[in-house]
């Protein structure tokens, strides 16, 4: 069993990461970041740079928690990958980070983080990020 | 040397709308350098069509500038993500991204915009002046040496180009029966035209650039996947230090002179000189282990050196009418596009436009270094776009393009055939380049043939009696027998060895 995390280099994901540190720690569970971009586009904003990855690599550490990120890039839909890839590590709970969305973006653009809380089969811990933090 | 025309292409430059295509070809040309798969033959040719509707001199200025702005582009992503761009920045990669994973990456993009400027504004000085040279020695060629001329082109781009030599001959082949197609210039016979009106004229050179170049890339393109998904880089301390200066310094200058002259030759041109460039500075150097593990010369060398080739190749094609490479010959299309033909005559009958261009690219090398720096994240954002939405667009672009210039859908047919044809070619390992050259120059060997056979009156032997026409036919000759020679020659040095070595070794060698 594993907390799972859906990372991106942003405020959200950086209060998905530290919400689900604590969740892994307090289940004493190992912790799994999915850091997948869409593939295709040769650079893509949404995978964590080198030095993002040291830095969330060492506070793990410090914790205590075994950490595993993928960086793996995905086709098709987001919220598919992240619920195949919790099915397959059998993962105790999900760690989102939700955003502000207005409701014209929302029906236009869709939103992951529904997708994920209406169609897991797990507990879902969704996080948002601290209001002065951007 | 007369300095009055050189001054009057200035005038030409600085008028407000040629500044304004020289701005934007530039540009264009580093995006397209930024862009894997999209190269300058493929935008330039996509981009025919736009050069009808504007003055020829300001059009070619705009082409000229997107290739050589290519190869400033190619270099931010072969240094900052380990993709060439362009073919011509593959070498690049190996120091440049060495320096940017120890955090040098603004150093290795800035001294690679020093020494593109370096190496480019030395090619346009140099070609400044041996451009009206070659022209005025070249305006006494008839006929005869014209044919010589158009095969030793054909066949030195064929045998230099990279890849399959054989591969390259077919491909150059099958470009010269291309150029049958159509009404015989001089009998008025119809030729392969099977009773078809719209190939009467033969093929046009448009469609077959714009499907080849155009289509066929992007096609080719869509096959590929990148997988390697990466961060966006920060740039920061894009000044060299004057260490980096000095280090460097050297190889900028050894860097513009193996461009110029390789840009020079046919089938050479901004990548074999980069390529060469590397060799040497890895050579000269008193310490070849810091190459691939991030030295500013083996930034710095071939990134003059594509720069200085790119220029230079102007030169066969704007005094002789001889296109050095692919990207030449779509630009030799864009001038008969635009109703200039290339030639010895064009320094003298057009001295506005020959330049205006020369002249341009000085003033386009300066906007390349001012903008190259800044605009990097913008040209890293570009990369985000995927090719699934990059690739219809583009094929949109060229099919209503080419549709526009003789508002023709025979021509629409034309460039999805020849672009089917580009992939495929791409995909069995025939590089397209030979082809289009061929196929430009083959009209101009048909005519030099025959007008000179009827001149010698059938006589085919009469080619040796021109001293000029004689020695390129025995330089052809001797680039055409060179390579059977040469394996010869190493089989025969093989076979003692043969006796006592593994059989199986022999491919290794």
């Amino acid at each position: 069993m594993t907390v799972l995390v859906g990372f991106v280099p942003t405020p959200e994901g950086e209060a998905a990461f530290a919400a689900g540190l604590a969740e892994a720690r307090r289940r004493q569970e190992g912790l799994l970041v999915l850091n997948t971009p869409r593939g295709g586009a040769p650079v893509s904003a949404d995978v964590a740079p080198p030095e993002l990855v040291r830095s969330l690599t060492s506070r793990a550490e410090a914790d205590g928690v075994a950490l595993e990120l993928r960086q793996t890039p995905h086709t098709g839909d987001l919220a598919d990958e992240l619920l195949r890839v919790a099915e397959s590590v059998d993962a105790s709970v999900i760690v989102i980070g939700l955003r502000r969305r207005s409701p014209v973006g929302k029906l236009l653009m869709g939103s992951s983080a529904q997708r994920i809380l209406l169609d897991a089969d797990r507990p879902v811990l969704a996080v948002k990020p601290h209001p002065t933090a951007g | 040397m007369d300095l009055a025309p050189v001054l009057d292409g200035f005038a030409v430059v600085l008028e407000p709308t040629n500044l304004l295509y020289c701005l934007i070809g530039v540009v264009v040309g580093m995006l397209v350098g930024v862009l894997p798969g999209l190269g300058p033959a493929a935008t330039i040719a996509i981009l025919l069509p736009i050069t009808i509707g504007i003055e020829p001199v300001t059009a070619i200025i705009m082409l000229a500038g997107i290739f050589y702005g290519a190869q400033y582009g190619g270099t931010i992503t072969s240094v900052l993500l380990k993709l060439p761009g362009e073919a011509s920045s593959v070498v690049t990669v190996f120091d440049g991204y060495a320096m940017a994973r120890q955090g040098r990456a603004g150093t290795a993009l800035g001294i690679a915009a020093i020494g593109s400027f370096a190496g480019g504004t030395i090619s346009i000085v140099a070609l400044s002046f041996l451009a009206p040279l070659v022209a005025s020695f070249a305006l006494d060629f008839g006929p005869p040496e014209y044919t010589a001329l158009a095969l030793l082109g054909i066949l030195l781009v064929a045998t230099v180009s990279s890849g399959s030599r054989l591969k390259a001959v077919v491909a150059a082949c099958v470009g010269l029966l291309l150029a049958t197609v159509g009404r015989d210039g001089f009998t008025a016979t119809e030729r392969f035209t099977f009773g078809n009106l719209n190939l009467a004229d033969g093929l046009d050179f448009v469609p077959i650039a714009m499907g080849l170049f155009g289509l066929g890339e992007i096609l080719y393109n869509l096959e590929q996947r990148h997988n390697a998904t990466q961060a966006p880089t920060k740039v920061a301390n894009v000044w060299p230090s004057r260490q980096d200066l000095r280090q460097s310094s050297g190889a900028i200058g050894r860097g513009s002179v193996i461009g110029f002259f390789l840009g020079i030759l046919p089938g050479g041109g901004a990548t074999l000189s980069s390529l060469a460039a590397y060799a040497v500075e890895k050579r000269r150097s008193k310490t070849p282990e810091r190459f691939g593990k991030g030295a500013v010369e083996g930034v710095a060398g071939p990134e003059t050196a594509n720069n200085a080739a790119a220029t230079s190749s102007f030169i066969p094609l704007l005094t002789l009418g001889i296109p050095a490479n692919a990207t030449m010959a779509v630009i030799f299309g864009a001038l008969l596009v635009v109703g200039v033909t290339p030639g010895p005559q064009l320094v003298t009958e057009e001295p506005e436009l020959f330049w205006g261009v020369v002249n341009s690219m000085y003033i386009g090398n300066i906007l390349l270094l001012i903008m190259s720096i800044p605009l990097v994240g913008l040209f890293v954002k570009i990369l985000r776009v995927r090719p699934a939405i990059l690739a219809p667009i583009t094929v949109l672009i060229t099919l209503i393009g080419v549709y526009t210039v003789n508002n023709s859908v025979f021509d629409i047919v034309l460039v999805i055939v020849f672009g089917v044809l580009g992939y495929l070619m791409k995909k069995a390992g025939f590089d397209p380049g030979p082809l289009l050259l061929a196929f430009v120059l083959g009209a101009l060997l048909e005519d030099g043939l025959r007008r000179s056979l009827l001149i010698f009156d059938g006589d085919a032997t009469g080619f040796f009696t021109r001293p000029i026409s004689g020695t390129l036919l025995v330089v052809f000759l001797v680039v055409a027998v060179y390579p059977f020679v040469a394996s010869l020659r190493s089989r025969r040095r093989q076979e003692p060895a043969q006796d006592t070595s593994d059989p199986n070794t022999k491919e290794l060698v």
